[in-house]
């Protein structure tokens, strides 16, 4: 059995606006294996979410998507139809969203909608689905599952919700998870805790995990992997000690430079900025989305795509034309390298 | 100018600025709403349709002419049919045409009259409740409440037995009764408004509540008021048509729409046009009403669509 | 939640008191009722007599007090002009009223909620505007004329329908119809507005994140959500339709409260219209007790009261 839970080539999301077609998800491409965790760091507005919501053909109506390549456990999934999807849903691959609180139906238990997530994809019996969700609360962590199960979802916190959230997507044990932002909604005390469950679970179940997030902390705890994406596309993608030590896209830099790192960080030291604003995803765009912001703008920059190309690591993968240049710089002094 | 523009500068650039006022941009709503255009013009053309009356038609609305009754409308295949009389006539000989023109006038003026005294008790109750809150909440709460209660249409009747009917009676008894959806809404209204913070403020500077409720309040629930006063126009005049079917609404010989479809019950097998005329035309004034006043919210506060 | 039902049942019964103390001034004290009863034309002595053999002449309050106090007995007076009490008279009619009353409603939901559903998952199509249309047109036309245009089609016309009197169902058929498209307007727009918004929320999101069938989205998922405030909008409106029945019922003649209604303000029966009205009030008041209680049962967030 391959290792390979997900592989996504050239994946487009596009929405017709009053302005235009707004290209949110450039040809984006990626894979997840068993057991390892994927990281699609971003800015709001980048498309991650909706390159989650693509895999799982959840986008709205209006949206078209096209792929040349979107497989998982090896089984295409781009043009098999409505009904095969749904089939594939909750079952082979689940997603968690990240407002816990509206996430759930108000009208039914928890025991209900965790059930329910089992039995329209097994021919089990109801005693064995609730088996299984008494099984799984306890697994992440719920205390007196038995009375959970018949409580309703506003009887219960943020943080326990966000945990059925991630019992209900196990219940049929999928191969892949997509969480979306998972712990933005909740306390940072909370988001820790959610964290390490998650990876646990990955672990226990040897799921592949792709984990979608704006906060570089999360993406250093968690991520096997890292996909930095920015207007639509990925610019940078490798392993997370790679992109934590020698980052090569500018954008990737300017990111790092954002946060501060304790015991390295001065006092008085001006945190990194990215000046500038997000170029508008609507129309035909060619060369560089980022050059607008770039602080190593040339003119080549913005004549021509610009494509993903190896670099930086073994396994990295860049979309600039400099990157090698960069790479040597932030090698050799990651935080001096003044954006 | 677009290489000044935010994305390359960080800094807006003078079109982004200028974005369009919002009296511009309410202008191009009201454009764009052929629901509230359409009902307009019905209604304006009634209106004016109303008060042309005396001009437009040589006939008296009360001038009985026996030898010329249960003339059909212009559309009839029947020798009868004439021009000078394009609606044909009632069972009195009375020309239909006139009597619907004036009774666009009845309908229009207890519609008005009723719409304001309803409005002004209804508004009044509603906005007090809404921004005191507290006791004078509950009291007001309880009095919408019973008069919910109450099966308008039979206390109407029942009322309107004892003391006689008449078009000040109708209007007065209307106007009683139907505040009800006044005071929910001013009362649901001012209660939003008044936790925003530039109430808060006028309180703290020291305003006197009557100048607050004039000057902070009023204009802000004003596109509520204005919604829900052209559907109580237009329940009005349904009422005042049931009331006036049932005889004791307008009494004859005016003509009222409700009046004129209730003489004409025993007639409509044979000469159907008698009811379907006034009803047409009840129903047009109705629905244009109705059209404006979905179009008024629509175009001043988008959210509240249905 | 037993007290939160108490106590709503004690301002439901004061809101009753209120109801029927305001009805019985109205009507005695807007003109004299003992010339509404002897007639215009009576001699002095006469409407003199009048008022002393029906107690006009005691002090308002005292006349209403006794008239509560016997209502409370369950006697409300004597019809002045069927001579029968009251209380009989008014038991042997509401049956036929409330029959109508149902089938009205159920005339109303069955029109009205599944035009509602199908407009709010394809919104701007051709059901949705055909639904809207039905909206517009059932709040712009006046019910007696409706009723007047299904009597001249069905009855008369194609004869389909007997035109007057409630012997059989078939007599039910167009009143419930006149009387259900009155309602139906409020409740469809209603169902729309809930089920549109209902199908953004995130749970729905969620429920098809899990693979769930379409169907089993919309109504498992989406309308049992969506219909919360159409049952207690329905529940009200239904005590709306009771009030208005009096104009359906006079045009078929059917033997209901609301024809007795209109009997007895023609005849100037004054302890009849009291008692309808005071009837109809308990019934609306205990309609929006109802309504509550549904809401409360059908969303499990309103139970911790």
């Amino acid at each position: 059995m391959s290792d390979r839970v997900l592989t996504v080539e050239d994946l487009k999301v596009s929405l017709p606006v009053p302005a235009g077609k707004l290209r949110a998800v450039q040809g984006v491409s990626f894979h997840v294996d068993r057991g390892e965790t994927l990281c699609i760091v971003g800015e709001s507005g980048c498309g991650k979410t909706l390159t989650a919501l693509a895999v799982m053909d959840l986008l709205p109506s209006k949206a078209r998507r096209l792929a040349t390549r979107l497989e998982l456990e090896g089984k295409e999934l781009s043009d098999i139809g409505e009904r095969a999807i749904a089939d594939i849903r909750g079952n082979r691959m689940a997603m968690i969203f990240q407002e816990p609180m509206t996430s759930l139906n108000p009208a039914y238990t928890i025991g209900n909608q965790l059930e329910e997530a089992l039995l329209r994809h097994r021919r089990i019996g109801r005693k064995q689905a609730r088996e299984r969700a008494l099984y799984l609360l306890d697994r992440v962590g719920i205390p007196s599952a038995e009375i959970r199960l018949k409580q309703y979802p506003h009887q219960l916190s943020g943080g326990l919700r966000q945990r059925v959230m991630i019992a209900m997507a196990l219940m049929c044990g999928p191969a892949l998870i997509l969480a979306d932002e998972p712990t933005t909604a909740l306390d940072v005390t909370i988001q820790a805790q959610i964290l390490h469950l998650l990876a646990e679970l990955q672990r226990e179940f040897a799921m592949g995990l792709v984990l979608i997030t704006h906060d570089l902390g999360i993406v250093a705890r968690i991520a096997t992997r890292v996909a930095v994406m920015y207007a639509g596309q990925i610019v940078e993608t490798g392993t997370a000690e790679a992109i934590f030590s020698a980052p090569a896209h500018p954008y990737t830099c300017g990111l790092l430079a954002c946060i501060p790192v304790p015991g390295k960080t001065q006092r008085g030291h001006k945190l990194g900025t990215i000046p500038g604003m997000v170029p508008s995803l609507i129309g035909d765009k060619h060369g560089c989305r980022f050059a607008g912001r770039c602080p190593f703008v040339i003119a080549a920059c913005g004549e021509s795509e610009v494509l993903l190309e190896a670099g930086g690591g073994p396994g990295q993968l860049v979309r600039c034309i400099r990157h090698t240049e960069i790479a040597g710089l932030t090698a050799r002094s990651p935080e001096a390298v003044a954006l | 100018m677009a290489e000044l523009s935010a994305a390359r500068t960080g800094i807006p650039s003078a079109e982004e600025i200028l974005a369009p006022s919002p009296r511009s941009l309410l202008r191009r709503r009201i454009f764009h709403h052929w629901g509230l255009i359409l009902g307009g013009a019905i209604l304006a053309a009634i209106v004016l349709m109303a008060l042309l009356a005396p001009f437009v038609s040589p006939f008296d609305p009360y001038d009985q002419q026996l030898g010329r009754k249960l003339i059909p409308p212009i559309w009839h295949a029947s020798v009868k049919a004439t021009w000078i009389h394009p609606l044909g006539t009632d069972h009195l000989g009375r020309d239909y045409l006139t009597r619907l023109l004036y009774g666009a006038q009845i309908s229009l003026l207890i519609g008005v009259s009723a719409m304001i005294i309803s409005g002004v008790i209804g508004t009044t109750i509603g906005v007090l409740a809404g921004y005191f809150g507290g006791r004078v909440d509950m009291i007001v709460t309880f009095i919408i409440t019973t008069r919910l209660s109450m099966p308008v249409v039979l206390v109407a009747l029942a009322v309107v037995s004892i003391i006689g009917s008449s078009l000040t009676v109708v209007i007065w008894v209307l106007g009683l009764l139907i505040w009800d959806r006044f005071a929910v809404v001013m009362r649901s209204a001012t209660q939003q408004v008044r936790v925003r913070e530039f109430i808060i403020a006028a309180q703290a500077v020291g305003c006197s509540i009557p100048r607050i409720l004039f000057t902070e309040i009023a204009p802000n629930v004003a596109n509520h008021l204005i919604v829900v006063a052209t559907l109580e126009m237009a329940h009005a005049i349904l009422l005042e048509a049931a009331l006036s079917f049932l005889g004791l609404g307008v009494q004859p010989p005016t003509p009222s729409w409700g009046l004129m479809i209730s003489e004409a019950k025993g007639l409509m097998f044979f000469d159907p046009w008698l009811i379907s005329i006034p009803g047409v035309a009840l129903f047009l004034l109705v629905l244009s009403i109705n059209m404006l006043g979905d179009g008024l919210r629509d175009v001043t506060a988008p959210e509240n669509r249905s | 939640m037993l007290a939160f039902a108490i106590k709503r049942l004690g301002v439901a019964l004061l809101v009753a008191l209120t109801v029927s103390l305001i009805t019985f001034s109205m009507i005695h004290i807007s003109g004299d009722p003992a010339v509404a009863i002897a007639g215009d034309t009576a001699r002095p002595e006469t409407i003199e007599a009048v008022r002393k053999f029906y107690g006009f002449d005691r002090p308002i309050v005292v006349q209403y007090l006794d008239w509560l106090a016997s209502a409370l007995r369950g006697d409300f007076g004597r019809s002045f002009t069927l001579r029968q009490p009251v209380a009989d008279v008014i038991f042997a009619r509401l049956p036929v009223t409330m029959a109508l009353g149902a089938l009205a409603i159920a005339f109303a939901l069955l029109l009205a909620i599944p035009l509602g559903v199908l407009a709010a998952v394809r919104p701007n199509s051709l059901v949705d505007r055909f639904a809207l249309t039905v909206a517009v047109v059932g709040q712009a036309m006046p019910t007696f004329w409706f009723a007047l245009t299904l009597v001249l089609w069905l009855g008369v016309y194609w004869r389909l329908l007997p035109i007057t009197g409630s012997e059989g169902w078939k007599n039910f058929v167009m009143p419930a119809i006149a009387l259900g498209y009155y309602v139906t307007p409020a409740i469809m727009r209603l169902t729309r507005a809930g089920v549109l918004e209902v199908l953004s929320s995130d749970y729905i999101r969620t429920a098809r994140a899990k693979g769930l069938r379409p169907m089993t989205v919309l109504f498992k998922h989406a309308l049992r959500n969506a219909i919360i405030p159409v049952v207690s909008l329905s529940a009200v409106q239904f005590g709306f339709m009771l009030g208005g029945s009096i104009v359906i019922e006079t045009i078929f003649q059917i033997n209901g409260l609301g024809y007795l209604a209109w009997e007895s303000i023609q005849r100037k029966d004054l302890p009849t219209m009291q008692a309808i009205v005071l009837s109809l009030s308990v019934i609306y008041v205990l309609l929006t007790l109802l309504a509550d209680l549904l809401n409360a049962f059908l969303d499990p967030r309103l139970r911790v009261a």
